[in-house]
C-alpha cells in the first residue's frame, strides 16, 4: 500500500526507543507487510471451513470431540473450533486494519497535495520515456505547441480530462487522478466495513423462539428461548413489537422419486404484528427469504416443525395437562423427538419421552420411523416415566427429560411401556395413573429475531469499496509531455508519455496524438501558406 | 412441476457440444502442431520489426512501440511486401479456422442447453452443481467468441475448449442431479444476481488461468530460446512460435483478472446481502463463505503484488494460480464435502 522506497536501510545501530517505533510503524504499514498479512488472513481463514465452528453448530464440535480424544483438545486449546473469534485471527486482522489506516491517511494527504498540484515539468530528454515519438510539421512552434495544447484539452479519457501546464516551449499534461481517488476510498471503505461489523458485534443481538401456530409473544428478553447479545446491547430498551402466528402452510415435493422427495419447496408463515401495545394490528405473511421488519430489527422464518396437542387426565378425568408440545425434526422426514412433562401429576410427576412421526410406519432396525415429512400418517411413539421431573430445581431442556430421579413404567410382560398414539385416540396408563390423549397435530415456526445497528453501514462500505475499486482498476494515470522545436521553417513537435501501473493503451494514445498534431497542422499550414 | 422430457433435451445439447469441442480442440492442436518456426526471422521486414522498445525511431514513423505491434498482430507482419519463398507468406490457418467454427457452433448448443435446462424447471438453471457447470461452461465459451471478435485469440482455442470438454465431461456424470425445484432457502431474486454474476467471473478466472500457464510456459521458453535457441526441441520451438510473446499474454491476464475481480468483490456483497435476507445474518463463516473470502483475499494480494515494486510479475502470476485453486476447492471441495449451509448440491 506505501509506495516508499524499500525500508530497510532505516535499520540504523542506536534508533533509541522512538526510532524503534517509527521503524516498526513503517514496516507494519508497508506495502510488503500488507501483502504478507492479507496471505495470512486467507491461509488463516481456512481452519473455520474444516473443523466446525461452536459459533454455527456447537453440537457438531462436541462430537468431534467425542471422537477425537487425543487430537481433539489440542485443536480446541488452539482455538480451531473457534477460529473467527480466536485471538490469533483477531491479531492478523487487527494488524491488517492497522496496516490499513497506516496506508490510507499519508497517502491521502500526498494525494490531496497532487491534486492541487500542477502537472511536473517536461523531463529533459523525453526519449527515455516508457513511449515517445516525434513528427514533423509545418507552421511555427507556436502554433504547434497551441495544437497540441488544443488536441489534449479536448481529449477525455475514463478518468477525466487532462490538467496542462505550459512552459516555454513545452506543456506537461496530466489525467486519472480519480486513479489514486479510487484506491484511497476502496481502502477507507474496507476500514468503514471492519467498523461496522464491529458495531454489529457490540450492539447487535439475536433471539430464537419457536412458535406455535395460534400463540404470540413480544420482543422481550425473557419470551426468547436463546438470546445472545452484543456486549453493550442494553436488554431492556428493546423494540417492543408483537408476532403472532396463525398458520403455518408448508409443502414438500411430493412428484419426484429420486432424492429430492421430500424436499422443502415452500413456507409460509401467516402473522398479525404490531410494533407496539398500542399499535393497529397489522396482517402480514411471513416467508423465507421475505423476513417481517420493526425498524432495524427483523423476524425471520428460519425452522419448522410440529407440536402434537397433548392432553393428560388423572384417574378421575381431571386435565392435568393439555397443551401443543414442540418436537425437534431430527431427520429429513421430520422424525421430531421431544418431551412432555406433567408436574401436576401426583403422588408422582409424570413424563413422557420419545418421537413424533408425520408419516409413521415401521422400519426393522431403527423402530418407528417417517417415510415423509407432510402429515400422511401422523402418530406419536413415547415411552413414560414416573417419579421426579425437576431434581433439584436445576434448569433443563424443554425437549428431553431428565431421569436420573425418575423410572420408566412397564407394561404386562415386564418390558418398557411404548405407546403409539394416532390423533383423537386415548391410552390409559396403568395402575391407575391416569389417561394420555393425542388429540391434533399444530405446526411451529422457528423464528429468529436479529438486530444489527452495523448492516447498513457495512452495505455502504460494501459498495463504496467496490465503485472505488472498479476507479482504480479501470482508470489510467497518465502523464503526456510536450516539446515543439523549430526546424527551418517547419516544427519538430517530441512527445512522451508514462503512466502508472498497466496501461496498454499508452502507445495507442501517443500515436493518435501525433497523427492528430500531423493532421491539423498540415490543413492549417496549406490554409495560411498559400 | 419439471419437464422431464425438456431436461432430456437439454442433456442431448450437451453431449452434443462436448462432441463438437472435442472436434474443436483436434482442430486448434493442429493448427498449433503447424505453427513451425518460420525461417525468415532474418529478412528485412522482420528486422525493421524488431527496434527496441526505447530507441527513438526516425523523425515522422509511427510511434507505436515494437513490443506492442508485434504483440497484437503476430504472424501477420512477417514477410508483408517482400518477395521469397513460402516461408515467408503468412502460414495458412485454415484449421484454427474451423475449430472457432465449431467453438461457435458449441457455445450455441450450451445456450441451448442452459435455456432448455431452465425452462424444465421454471427457473433460471443455476440450482446445483451440474447446472453451474454448464452455465459457467457457457459463459467461457461465450467470452473466448466474444473477445476472438475483436483480437486473435485463436492460440487461445486449445487451452479453453479443454477445460471446458473435461468440465462438461465432469457435469454431466459426476454432478449430474436431476432437474427439480429448489429448497425454500434458494427462491430469491439474488439467486439470479449472486449466482449469475459469480459464474460469470469464474468463467473469466478460468480463461485468465489459462493465460497465466500459458505465460509461464512461454517465459521459460524466451529465457530457453534466449539462452541456447540450437538445444530447443522441435515441440518447443513449436509452442514458442505459436504463443504471443510473454509482456502481451502478461498483459492480457493482467486485464482478464482486473475484470473479474470486482465482479467477485460483487458477488461477495450480494451474497452478503441474500445471506441476510435467508439465514438473518450477513456473514456468518459459512465454509462457502469462508472460500469466497479466501478466493476473494488471494486475488487481492496478486493485484496488491502487481502494484508492488519488487514484485516480480511471475512471483504475482503465482498468486493467481493459487486463487484459482482455492476456486477451485470452493467448487468442487466445499459443496460435496463440508458441511454448511450452502450444501445444496443435490450430490
Amino acid at each position: 500500500m506505501d509506495t516508499r522506497p524499500d525500508e530497510t536501510e532505516v535499520s540504523l545501530p542506536s534508533l533509541g526507543t522512538v526510532g524503534l517505533l517509527r521503524w516498526a510503524w513503517r514496516q507494519l504499514t508497508s506495502m510488503r507487510t500488507a501483502l504478507f498479512l492479507l496471505l495470512l488472513l486467507a491461509i488463516g481463514a481456512v481452519p473455520g471451513s474444516i473443523w466446525p465452528q461452536r459459533n454455527i453448530d456447537a453440537g457438531r464440535v462436541a462430537d468431534y470431540l467425542a471422537v477425537h480424544r487425543s487430537t481433539g483438545p489440542w485443536l480446541d486449546r488452539l482455538g480451531f473450533f473457534d477460529v473467527y473469534s480466536s485471538p490469533w485471527f483477531a491479531a492478523i486482522y487487527l494488524l491488517l486494519f492497522v496496516s490499513l489506516v497506516g496506508c490510507v491517511v499519508p497517502r491521502s494527504k500526498i494525494h490531496w497535495r497532487a491534486m492541487r498540484a500542477q502537472p511536473p515539468a517536461v523531463p529533459g530528454n523525453l526519449a527515455r520515456l516508457p513511449e515517445h515519438g516525434q513528427i514533423e510539421v509545418a507552421g511555427t512552434p507556436e502554433e504547434a505547441l497551441q495544437i497540441a495544447r488544443e488536441v489534449l484539452r479536448r481529449r477525455r479519457l475514463p478518468g477525466g480530462r487532462y490538467r496542462l501546464r505550459s512552459e516555454g516551449l513545452s506543456l506537461s499534461a496530466e489525467t486519472g487522478y480519480l486513479r489514486e481517488t479510487g484506491n484511497l476510498v476502496f481502502h477507507a471503505s474496507l476500514i468503514l466495513v471492519i467498523v461496522a461489523i464491529a458495531v454489529g458485534h457490540l450492539f447487535g443481538w439475536r433471539g430464537d423462539r419457536i412458535l406455535v401456530a395460534g400463540k404470540s409473544f413480544s420482543n422481550t428478553v425473557s419470551a426468547y428461548d436463546t438470546f445472545d447479545p452484543g456486549p453493550w446491547v442494553d436488554t431492556q430498551g428493546l423494540s417492543p413489537f408483537s408476532v403472532a402466528v396463525d398458520r403455518l402452510d408448508v409443502s414438500f415435493e411430493e412428484h419426484s422419486s429420486g432424492a429430492q422427495r421430500g424436499a422443502p419447496r415452500d413456507f409460509t408463515a401467516y402473522t398479525r404484528t404490531r410494533t407496539s401495545p398500542q399499535a393497529p394490528q397489522i396482517r402480514q405473511t411471513l416467508k423465507v427469504n421475505g423476513p417481517l421488519m420493526f425498524g432495524g430489527t427483523s423476524v425471520f422464518l428460519l425452522g419448522n416443525g410440529y407440536a402434537p396437542v397433548i392432553t393428560v387426565r388423572d384417574n378421575a378425568g381431571r386435565v392435568l395437562m393439555h397443551e401443543a408440545t414442540p418436537f425437534l425434526p431430527q431427520d429429513a422426514n421430520y422424525k421430531s423427538v421431544g418431551a412432555v412433562k406433567v408436574s401436576a401429576a401426583s403422588p408422582k410427576q409424570l413424563g413422557f419421552f420419545g418421537f413424533f412421526l408425520p408419516s409413521e410406519y415401521l422400519d426393522a432396525t431403527a423402530g418407528p420411523s417417517s417415510f415423509f415429512p407432510d402429515l400422511k400418517n401422523p402418530a406419536l411413539a413415547l415411552g413414560v416415566y414416573e417419579g421426579e421431573l425437576y431434581p433439584q430445581g436445576r434448569p433443563q431442556s424443554v425437549y428431553t427429560l431428565s431421569t436420573e430421579k425418575m423410572t420408566q413404567l412397564k407394561n404386562a410382560t415386564g418390558g418398557p411401556l411404548r405407546l403409539l398414539l394416532k390423533p383423537g385416540q386415548t391410552i390409559a396408563l396403568p395402575g391407575g395413573r391416569g389417561s394420555v390423549t393425542f388429540d391434533a397435530v399444530q405446526r411451529w415456526a422457528g423464528l429468529s429475531i436479529r438486530y444489527d445497528p452495523g448492516k447498513l453501514f457495512a452495505l455502504i462500505g460494501a459498495l463504496a469499496a467496490l465503485s472505488g475499486l472498479i476507479a482504480s482498476l479501470m482508470i489510467r494515470r497518465r502523464r503526456v509531455f510536450v516539446r515543439v522545436e523549430p526546424s527551418g521553417a517547419r516544427t519538430v513537435v517530441s512527445v512522451g508519455a508514462l503512466a502508472k501501473g498497466e496501461d496498454p493503451g499508452l502507445a495507442e494514445a501517443i500515436e493518435d496524438l501525433l497523427s492528430t498534431i500531423a493532421q491539423r497542422s498540415s490543413t492549417k499550414g496549406s490554409g495560411t501558406k498559400i | 412441476m419439471t419437464n422431464e422430457t425438456l431436461a432430456q433435451y437439454a442433456n442431448l445439447a450437451v453431449y452434443s457440444a462436448m462432441a463438437v469441442f472435442t472436434l474443436a480442440m483436434i482442430a486448434f492442436a493442429l493448427d498449433l502442431a503447424g505453427a513451425a518456426p518460420r525461417l525468415s526471422a532474418d529478412t528485412p521486414a522482420t528486422r525493421k520489426q524488431q527496434v527496441p522498445v526505447g530507441v527513438e525511431r526516425p523523425v515522422g514513423a509511427s510511434a507505436r512501440t515494437s513490443a506492442s505491434s508485434s504483440a497484437d498482430t503476430e504472424g501477420s507482419t512477417v514477410g508483408a511486401g517482400v518477395p521469397g519463398g513460402d516461408a515467408d507468406l503468412p502460414r495458412s490457418r485454415k484449421a484454427a479456422g474451423i475449430a472457432m467454427m465449431l467453438t461457435r457452433l458449441g457455445g450455441l448448443l450450451l445456450v441451448a442447453a442452459a435455456a432448455m435446462r431452465g425452462l424444465s424447471v421454471h427457473r433460471p438453471p443455476l440450482g446445483n452443481m451440474f447446472e453451474f457447470a454448464l452455465v459457467g461452461c457457457m459463459f467461457v465459451i461465450v467470452v473466448f467468441v466474444t473477445i476472438s471478435a475483436r483480437r486473435d485469440l485463436r492460440w487461445l482455442g486449445l487451452f479453453v475448449t479443454g477445460p471446458v470438454l473435461l468440465t462438461l465431461g465432469l457435469a454431466i456424470t459426476v454432478f449430474y442431479t436431476d432437474a427439480s425445484e429448489l429448497l425454500p432457502s434458494l427462491k430469491s431474486v439474488w439467486l439470479v444476481i449472486h449466482v449469475t454474476v459469480a459464474t460469470f467471473s469464474v468463467a473469466l478466472f478460468t480463461i485468465a488461468f489459462s493465460v497465466t500457464i500459458l505465460h509461464l510456459v512461454k517465459t521459460w521458453l524466451e529465457a530457453q530460446e534466449a539462452s541456447d535457441p540450437s538445444e530447443m526441441s522441435r515441440v518447443r520451438t513449436i509452442v514458442n512460435t505459436a504463443l504471443p510473446p510473454a509482456r502481451s499474454l502478461d498483459r492480457t491476464a493482467y486485464g482478464i483478472h482486473a475484470v473479474a475481480f470486482p465482479l467477485w468483490t460483487f458477488t461477495l456483497i450480494a451474497g452478503a446481502i441474500w445471506a441476510e435476507q435467508a439465514w438473518g445474518h450477513y456473514w456468518n463463516w459459512d465454509p462457502k463463505e469462508v472460500w469466497t473470502f479466501v478466493i476473494w483475499v488471494v486475488y487481492a494480494a496478486y493485484l496488491h503484488a502487481r502494484a508492488t515494486t519488487g514484485w516480480s510479475p511471475r512471483a504475482a502470476n503465482y498468486l493467481a494460480l493459487a486463487g484459482y485453486g482455492a476456486i477451485l476447492v470452493n467448487y468442487m471441495v466445499v459443496n460435496v464435502f463440508f458441511v454448511g449451509q450452502h450444501s445444496y448440491s443435490g450430490m
